[in-house]
């Protein structure tokens, strides 16, 4: 193989600015659609454990809509076709009116099917913890919004913190998707900079490093988070 | 205080509850026992609304308990229950566990909860162990702070699921000694237990359930007299004897 290794090329200006830039992308797209998938994923979580049929349906209903298309077509589906099926002033706005409309459109795509991953996870949670639990809450007259504000949720959120990290690392990873209508996020900028320079080996490896350490700082912070969580005195949940 | 007229409940053919009829009077002490699968949670968790009945009727103070427009949380406020299992809420500590009721539901605030808490927490010999957490403390300490829970919310009727069965040997005693001295002050309770010490201690009545049919309803007396019906005689004879 003939290759010219320069590592000099990733710090090397406009390139190591276009690997920040993607690197903050990828952070913004990641971030913004775990806010939708944490809140609405929760919902439709605890949609799913309540008593009310009508609420369990949506819930189920939801998830296995957004569970089982793949994502890569959601994506698409949500760029190209969804603007097309609302009215036409809303369309245009859609697709021009908002300000950065592919990241929107990422981060809203990300969101919603993340969301259906995370309501699993919710409801897992709350179904793990005992019928008896829940009497005992609703025995001393707490109402049912605060049976679930007060106990089944502080106990299952602290059960689900490791799935839920994954969740966020897939949420994280996912984000690399957003190239394919066009934002500018890690993965992007990493294929554009082989683009220009032809370096593919070393943008690719500077890309793979990127995202493993920040895997890897969300990990050991996952991971602080949950033994400070720890409830004392239960083994299961790794307390002393 | 606890009216019950001809309580019948179904799990699909299944009949748990076979026109359970009873109650209840204010201050009595009423011992319900029967064997496994008998029914007896089941009776005791339909008065305070915890588990749906089909028919008949109950009746807490003259509010029915199954009539859909009850509000049954502020009903069950009033209503103190203690557990097989405990279920004191594992994330939040001792005194937390006293005082969530309290605060959420009664609107006390923290200071007073915590006044109260720790009363009873003191009460039934744990006010050092505020500050732990329930999977930090035996058996018999949680199940005494389940009744410290249950106290907080100044009840007037406590219930009793099996308080002691999940409990060693040397723990039943801490438990029973609690409930004993509840009952002396003329608190209402309806206790299911094995405990014929603990019955013959303090009981007014007895109840003896079988298939989902309350057999007996008799006075302590006369339940443990010979004049009791045959089912009951056979179950008595087994648990008194090992
Ligand atoms: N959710 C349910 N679905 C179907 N059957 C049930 C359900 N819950 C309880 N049962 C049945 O109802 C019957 C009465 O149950 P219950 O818990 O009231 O009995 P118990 O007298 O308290 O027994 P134990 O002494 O073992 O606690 C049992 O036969 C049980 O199998
Ligand atoms: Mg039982």
């Amino acid at each position: 193989m003939n290759y010219n290794w320069d590592w000099g090329v990733l710090v090397t200006a406009p390139y190591f600015g276009w690997i920040i830039s993607g690197l903050g992308w990828t952070l913004a797209v990641a971030a913004c659609a775990w806010l939708i998938a944490f809140t609405l994923g929760s919902i439709i979580g605890i949609m799913r454990t309540t008593d009310n049929p009508v609420a369990r349906s949506i819930g189920a209903g939801y998830v296995e809509v957004f569970r089982n298309i793949p994502l890569l077509v959601q994506m698409f589906l949500w760029y190209f076709i969804f603007p097309e099926l609302l009215p036409e002033a809303w369309g245009t706005w859609v697709k021009r009116g908002i300000p950065l409309p592919e990241f929107w459109t990422a981060v809203v795509c990300l969101g919603t099917y993340t969301a259906s991953r995370v309501a699993e996870q919710v409801r897992a949670g709350i179904n793990a913890i005992s019928l008896g639990q829940k009497q005992a809450a609703m025995a001393i007259g707490l109402a049912p919004m605060q049976v679930y504000r007060y106990i089944l949720l502080p106990v299952s959120y602290r059960t689900i913190i490791p799935p839920m990290t994954s969740e966020f690392l897939g949420i994280f990873k996912n984000s690399s998707l957003a190239l394919t209508i066009g934002v500018l996020e890690l993965t992007a900028q990493t294929r554009q900079i082989e683009e220009y320079t032809f370096q593919g080996f070393e943008a690719f490896t500077a890309a793979t490093i990127l995202y493993i350490t920040v895997t890897f700082i969300v990990m050991t912070a996952m991971a602080v988070v949950e033994k400070k969580m720890a409830i004392p005195g239960m083994i299961s949940l790794g307390a002393k | 205080m606890i009216e019950m007229k001809n309580v019948s409940k179904w799990y699909g053919t299944f009949c748990v509850l076979n026109k359970c009829s009873t109650s209840v009077a204010k201050g009595e002490v009423v011992v319900v026992c029967g064997p496994s699968g008998s029914g007896k949670s089941t009776l005791i968790k339909c008065i305070n609304g915890l588990e749906p009945f089909q028919e008949g009727s109950i009746t807490f103070n003259d509010i029915s308990v199954g009539d859909a427009k009850t509000n049954l949380s502020k009903l069950r406020s009033r209503i103190g229950m203690v557990f097989q299992n405990f279920e004191l809420f594992p994330h939040i500590s001792v005194i937390k566990n006293i005082m969530l009721g309290q605060e959420k539901v009664l609107g006390r605030t923290t200071e007073e909860a915590e006044k109260r808490g720790m009363e009873l927490l003191h009460r039934v010999g744990l006010s050092e162990h505020a500050h732990k957490f329930p999977g930090q403390l035996s058996g018999g300490q949680q199940q005494r702070v389940a009744i410290a829970r249950g106290l907080a919310m100044d009840p007037v009727a406590m219930l009793f699921d099996e308080p002691t069965s999940a409990l060693d040997p040397e723990m039943i005693n801490e438990v029973l000694d609690v409930m004993v001295e509840l009952a002396k002050e003329g608190m209402t309770m309806m206790v299911v237990t094995h405990e014929m010490g603990f019955a013959k201690n303090v009981a007014d009545r007895v109840i003896f359930m079988d298939e989902g049919r309350i057999e007996e309803d008799c006075t302590k007396e006369e339940f443990f007299s010979e004049s009791r019906g045959e089912r009951a005689q056979l179950f008595l004879s087994k648990i008194l004897h090992h």
